[in-house]
């Protein structure tokens, strides 16, 4: 019965001259967005409002409600039914076949909510609201008026056509991807980075990945779940260059080289300079991390001092204050957690101290990673000249 | 170079029953069940396939039902075996060795009701008569012991395992998973007293998705796949006519030329164990010799994870297992490697050799030669 959706946005409203680019962003994600349901669909702006029309004889009701959930900047997303101006005992009409059809059941409490943007539309909103109320009444016998917490809020708006929708599906809110630069994502394939990109995606950030692969140590299909969940990330942030560097001889050359229970932090301090590294040469203004204080021995306020330290740009870590449960609460709600979950094999344990230190001290591990200095160079130009770049479409 | 040792795990398609299987793909592609020509035409495939597997055993080919695989004919000896004979009894004797698609069905029959008797191995994985002896009871309606252990090769007694059977109880079925034993033995069932014998197709040079079990005649099974009634009501469902046509020649060219074949594959792993003997670190499990698998090598390399040396040989294009895998959550040690008492740290560092008759000594010596360079380096690097 739908033919259109009413788009609302909420914060992007408010953000003044530049306030098109905003709108002009979000319509070219929710264009992209829709690439991914069944049906043509067009997207207009009138009058401050984004609608998005059904083009096509056929289309996917549920995939198009998907599809825009996944856009950022929408905080509603209301199928609504578009008629032209023919008379106010037409709109009661129109009114009442739309109850029939979006509530068969024919039993409910119901408010109207007209709104009046065409102001020389001959009725006034609250004589609309009570003229439209008694026809209802009429026509629907089982239905009662409750203005305080009606089962059905009936939306009524007069402009250049009238639109009817009583459903609003919540969408995810922030601000639409592009308006809000580039970050870096250092994804691995837990549970938090990606829960950490969508966060940042959220605030209406580009967003470009790192993985950091070490075979045989990890495996091929390690590397495919992370492929996986950059794609998860995606249907969010929009396409993704995932940069897959390969770390092991970095890797090994610390284990001979360093106290084994500070492998951990110097081997994220070189993963640290790896994705700074990538994200300057990609344009990006910072770093995006799933750290949160005190989960494991490397994310203590000492050990994240000490990774941070070797960044120049700024690390975003959206969910530093986050509990377990709350990431993991996000992770199923963007359809993540399934696939961070999966098994397989990492033999990384190898590396992971039975004891780290969980309060490193900068000038210790400064004074150890000397003892890298006759290789760690070419290492970490090796890892650069070698990365792999893998385009991840949503 | 590219030395593919997984054979175990499954086979290339040996050329013949590809070009089988792409005839009645795209040519004789007709339903066996329809009354017309093109109908007939498949069912002639089908029959045929029959005659050449049934050669193979010296069986007649109507005591065979065509599966989708070793899976599916375990379960089907397994389940069907014991629903169909439940007044013989509820009691069934296995080995603690068995592949998981023994041992599954097996638990969910424990869960309707059944007994299981699990007996236990040697160190070389190797079952004892005297405890099968033991074992077994008036009530016994089932024993179900592998020919060949797919981990480590070691072959079961099933000749005298089954005169232990009927002379205790001749009413209790006797089933052999013998998936990666055909083709690899002559197998005679009705000479060894075998009742039901699984068999999968992609072991042996076959396609993947096809395989048989063996019923002796007047042996009751239920169907554990119910629909059309194909394959006398015993496996419904259209048969994968490519597939079995594939398998009969399959079976077929297995057995070609046999004894030079197995001589082969006994000369490659004595090569490759002989190689391996001078690594340090490196042991092989289980026998070695010829009263072993021709085409399976269980090989421990101290100090480096299983995965860790699979993905090392895996840089050099060299193929194996690993005997268990070492996963992030989800730790699957092997049954028969801790059934044969291996100590955890060597069976987390254990993986799988098996080679086919299109393996050659220079694949072997690229191998040995790979593990002898990667073992010494990755041993350098454990958890501390």
């Amino acid at each position: 019965m739908y033919r259109s959706f009413l788009i609302k946005y909420a914060e992007i409203a408010i953000k003044g001259k530049n306030r098109y680019l905003f709108e002009d962003a979000l319509v070219r994600q929710i264009d992209l967005a829709l690439r991914k349901a069944e049906g043509e669909f067009s997207v207009r702006r009138e009058q401050g409002r984004i609608y998005v029309d059904v083009q096509s004889e056929r289309f996917d009701y549920d995939e198009t409600v998907a599809a825009l959930q996944c856009v950022f900047g929408i905080v509603g997303i209301c199928p609504v039914v578009l008629v032209e101006d023919a008379g106010f005992d037409r709109l009661a009409e129109d009114v009442i076949s739309y109850l029939k059809r979006a509530y068969p059941g024919q039993a409910f409490s119901f408010k109207v909510n007209a709104r009046r943007a065409r102001k020389n539309y001959p009725m006034e909103s609250m004589e609309i609201n009570a003229a439209l109320g008694e026809r209802i009444l009429a026509a629907f016998p089982g239905t009662r008026v409750d203005v305080h917490s009606p089962e059905v809020m009936l939306h009524v708006e007069i402009r250049n056509q009238i639109n009817i929708y009583s459903v609003v599906i919540p969408g995810p809110g922030g601000m639409p991807v592009g308006t809000n630069g580039k970050a870096m994502l250092l994804l691995s394939g837990g549970i938090d980075s990606p829960v950490a990109g969508y966060m940042i995606a959220k605030r209406g950030v580009t967003i470009d990945a790192v993985y950091f692969h070490a075979p045989p140590y990890t495996s091929e299909r390690a590397k495919q779940k992370v492929v996986d969940l950059a794609g998860i990330v995606a249907r969010y942030a929009g396409p993704i260059d995932l940069h897959v560097v390969n770390f092991t001889d970095i890797q090994l050359y610390i284990y001979e080289q360093c106290p084994h229970e500070e492998l951990t932090i110097i081997m994220r301090r070189y993963m640290m300079k790896l994705a700074e590294h990538f994200a300057k040469e990609r344009g990006c203004l910072g770093l995006i991390t799933g750290e949160s204080i005190g989960q494991v021995a490397s994310q203590t306020m000492q050990s994240l001092a000490a990774t941070n330290e070797v960044c120049t740009l700024p690390v975003y870590r959206p969910l530093i204050g986050f509990d377990k449960q709350e990431i993991v609460g996000i992770s199923e709600r963007i359809h993540a957690y399934e696939t961070s979950i999966l098994p397989y094999e990492d033999c990384c344990t190898i590396f992971v101290a039975k004891h780290p230190v969980t309060k490193p001290s900068l000038h210790v591990i400064r004074n150890d990673e000397r003892k890298l200095a006759e290789k760690i160079d070419a290492l970490v130009q090796e890892a650069i000249d070698t990365v792999e770049v893998i385009h991840i479409e949503p | 170079m590219e030395a593919y040792l997984d054979n175990s795990a499954t086979t290339r398609c040996s050329e013949r029953a590809a070009a089988v299987m792409t005839e009645l793909l795209c040519g004789g592609y007709g339903n066996p069940s329809s009354l017309h020509n093109k109908g007939k035409e498949a069912e002639d495939a089908i029959r045929k396939a029959r005659g050449q597997i049934a050669a193979t055993m010296k069986i007649d080919g109507k005591e065979l039902i065509f599966t989708s695989g070793g899976t599916e004919s375990n379960n089907l000896a397994l389940l069907g075996g014991a629903l169909a004979n439940q007044r013989q009894g509820k009691h069934i004797v296995t080995t603690e060795i068995e592949h998981p698609s023994v041992q599954a069905p097996l638990d969910v029959l424990e869960s309707l009701g059944y007994e299981i008797t699990r007996l236990p191995v040697d160190a070389d994985g190797i079952l004892s008569l005297e405890e099968l002896r033991q074992a077994l009871r008036p009530d016994t309606v089932l024993v179900s012991i592998m020919m060949v252990n797919n981990e480590i090769g070691a072959v079961e007694p099933i000749a005298e395992a089954a005169a232990v059977i009927h002379e205790a109880n001749p009413d209790t079925l006797f089933h052999v998973d013998a998936i990666q034993a055909y083709g690899k033995y002559r197998i005679y069932p009705k000479k060894l007293g075998i009742d039901l014998l699984s068999v999968s197709g992609h072991k042996i040079h076959a396609p993947k998705g096809v395989g048989f079990l063996y019923v002796r005649d007047r042996v009751k099974v239920k169907p554990t796949v119910y629909g059309g009634g194909q394959q006398k009501g015993m496996r419904s469902g259209t048969e994968n006519v490519p597939g079995i046509a594939a398998l009969g020649t399959a079976a077929e060219e297995a057995y070609e030329d046999f004894d030079d074949k197995i001589a082969h594959l006994y000369a490659l792993k004595e090569r490759f164990i002989a190689g391996v003997a001078n690594i340090p670190g490196v042991t092989v499990n289980g026998k070695t010799g010829r009263d072993s698998a021709p085409h399976i090598v269980s090989v421990t390399a101290e100090d480096v994870r299983s995965e860790v040396l699979l993905h090392s040989l895996e840089e050099y294009g060299i193929y194996v297992s690993a005997g268990s895998a070492c996963s992030s959550n989800k730790p699957a040690p092997s049954r028969t490697l801790l059934a044969i008492g291996m100590e955890k740290r060597r069976l987390e560092c254990t993986v799988r050799v098996s080679f086919s008759v299109h393996t050659t000594e220079a694949e072997v010596d690229y191998a040995v030669e790979k593990l002898g360079e990667i073992v010494p380096f990755r041993r350098r690097f454990t958890r501390k």
